[in-house]
């Protein structure tokens, strides 16, 4: 048994959130310049991409957050089961290092009650979801999740009737109606089998993963390739102004689902693709 | 590109174009849902706003905090389509520009073209330029809305996309 002080994790958070909110990741910005070449010369969607990709310069220049909406704190806890944490709460120690950065940096609080929108004035508390894995290691990942593409997330209930043209139909769907909200070029975080509950969150892992990467599966790496090319001949373009590029990538997560069903999760990530990782 | 100083003349509105490129200068008020739904209950209540709306630009953002030796945090627009549901009653007060990111409803475009304004596409997610761009700040009203609150901006050279003429 392995003993890791809270504080540590507090620390962990704090400097990860540090470090995501203030750039976007490589595999991103290597997607965005290649989106770049890909739209009109003097278009408007290549002005928006240029415009996005200077943004990213200054704010790894200025330390500031690469976008205003430092986004609800999500993060993603895989525990080894050999691993006692010493001094406070899992949850407290990750709040305690979400409220420090966003104070400390400068970073936006944007986290308030659904009916009375009162701000909890200090972004927490934050999204956290927990695995226990083998091992006697904490991996954390810290995802600041924007709203203008959360918002545009949908979760369909298919029938398994629906079938692989239910699941491509879905993502298409989900693009087509956010059209120029989300700030597209976007990316697809698809979560596809489990249940109600651990379909969305599939999605949501699936946003931790690279662009550029593919499933593992070739029938679900397919359907990633499938989808985004459909969904960038839908031609909304770059913020919406038209063109080549509506999507960066589809990464899509799976897991066994009930034998009367195919839940299908479509959670919208914007072009600025923001996350940190460390291992404990 | 264009550049327009704030506050717009009915001159300027008419000589803009869908599509068009222009960079703002000048003076205009940030207000996102919460400020929005606040001035509309207000009105609702009969109550004067604590600020005219009448010839000014409103910038749909919420800011970061503004760190030590600059006016303002990263700043880039929100999503407009969220105020949609507020802008014909501000437009019928006499709003001539917005600036926010994304579509419009119907009901907006033809109050926009009824009252003879304008609706700015900022790019979203240029946070760090944006809020680069704005060189004063000054709060309004509704400081307990926090990033939510209204601010009078100064901002200099601010990139738009004219998408609703």
């Amino acid at each position: 048994m392995r003993t890791i002080q809270a504080k540590q994790i507090e620390q962990a958070v704090y400097e990860l959130a540090k470090e995501a909110c203030l750039g976007i990741i490589p595999s991103c910005e290597a997607a965005l310049a290649a989106a770049a070449e890909a739209e009109q010369p003097g278009s408007a969607a290549k002005f928006a991409l240029e415009t996005v990709l200077e943004n990213a310069a200054t704010a790894k220049k200025e330390c500031m957050p690469v976008c205003q909406d430092t986004g609800y704190a999500v993060v993603l806890a895989e525990i080894g089961q050999d691993v006692r944490i010493e001094g406070k709460l899992l949850q407290d120690a990750v709040d305690d290092g979400v409220r420090r950065a966003y104070e400390d940096l400068c970073f936006r609080k944007s986290v308030c009650d659904p009916l009375t929108r009162v701000n909890t004035a200090d972004n927490t508390p934050a999204a956290l979801h927990t695995e226990i894995v083998a091992g006697e290691r904490v991996r954390l990942t810290f995802l600041p999740k924007g709203f203008g593409s959360e918002n545009m997330s949908r979760l369909y209930m298919l029938t398994p009737s629906q079938g692989v043209q239910g699941i491509l139909e879905s993502i298409v769907e989900t693009v087509r109606l956010a059209g120029s909200k989300p700030c597209p070029p976007v990316v697809c975080g698809v979560g596809i089998g489990g249940t109600f509950d651990t379909c969305a969150f599939l999605a949501k892992k699936a946003l931790t993963r690279e662009l550029g990467s593919h499933n593992p599966r070739a029938d679900i790496a397919a359907i990633e390739k499938e989808a985004l090319a459909r969904i960038n001949a839908l031609g909304i373009g770059p913020q919406g102004f038209g063109g080549n590029v509506t999507a960066l990538g589809v990464l899509c997560e799976i897991a066994p689902t009930h034998i009367a069903g195919l839940p299908v999760a479509v959670n919208i990530q914007c072009h600025c693709m923001r996350a940190a990782k460390r291992e404990l | 590109m264009k550049k327009l100083t704030l506050p717009l003349t009915e001159e300027d509105i008419r000589g803009l174009h869908a599509g068009e490129s222009v960079l703002l200068s000048g003076e205009i008020l940030t207000g996102r849902d919460c400020a929005h739904k606040r001035i509309c209950e207000m009105l609702d209540r009969g109550e004067t706003l604590p600020f005219p709306l009448s010839g000014e630009t409103i910038y749909y953002a919420g800011p970061c905090p503004a760190p030590q030796g600059k006016a303002c945090g990263s700043c880039g627009p929100t999503t407009s389509a969220r105020m949609d549901a507020y802008a014909p009653r501000l437009l019928a007060l006499g709003l001539k520009g917005m600036i926010g990111k994304g579509e419009r409803s119907d009901a907006v475009c033809d109050a926009v073209t009824e009252h003879g304004a304008v609706y700015f596409a900022a790019i979203g997610g240029a946070g760090a330029l944006y809020g680069n761009a704005v060189k004063k700040s000054e709060l309004v009203a509704f400081p307990d809305l926090l990033s939510e609150a209204v601010y009078r901006f100064t901002v200099e050279d601010f990139p738009c996309i004219v998408a609703i003429d």
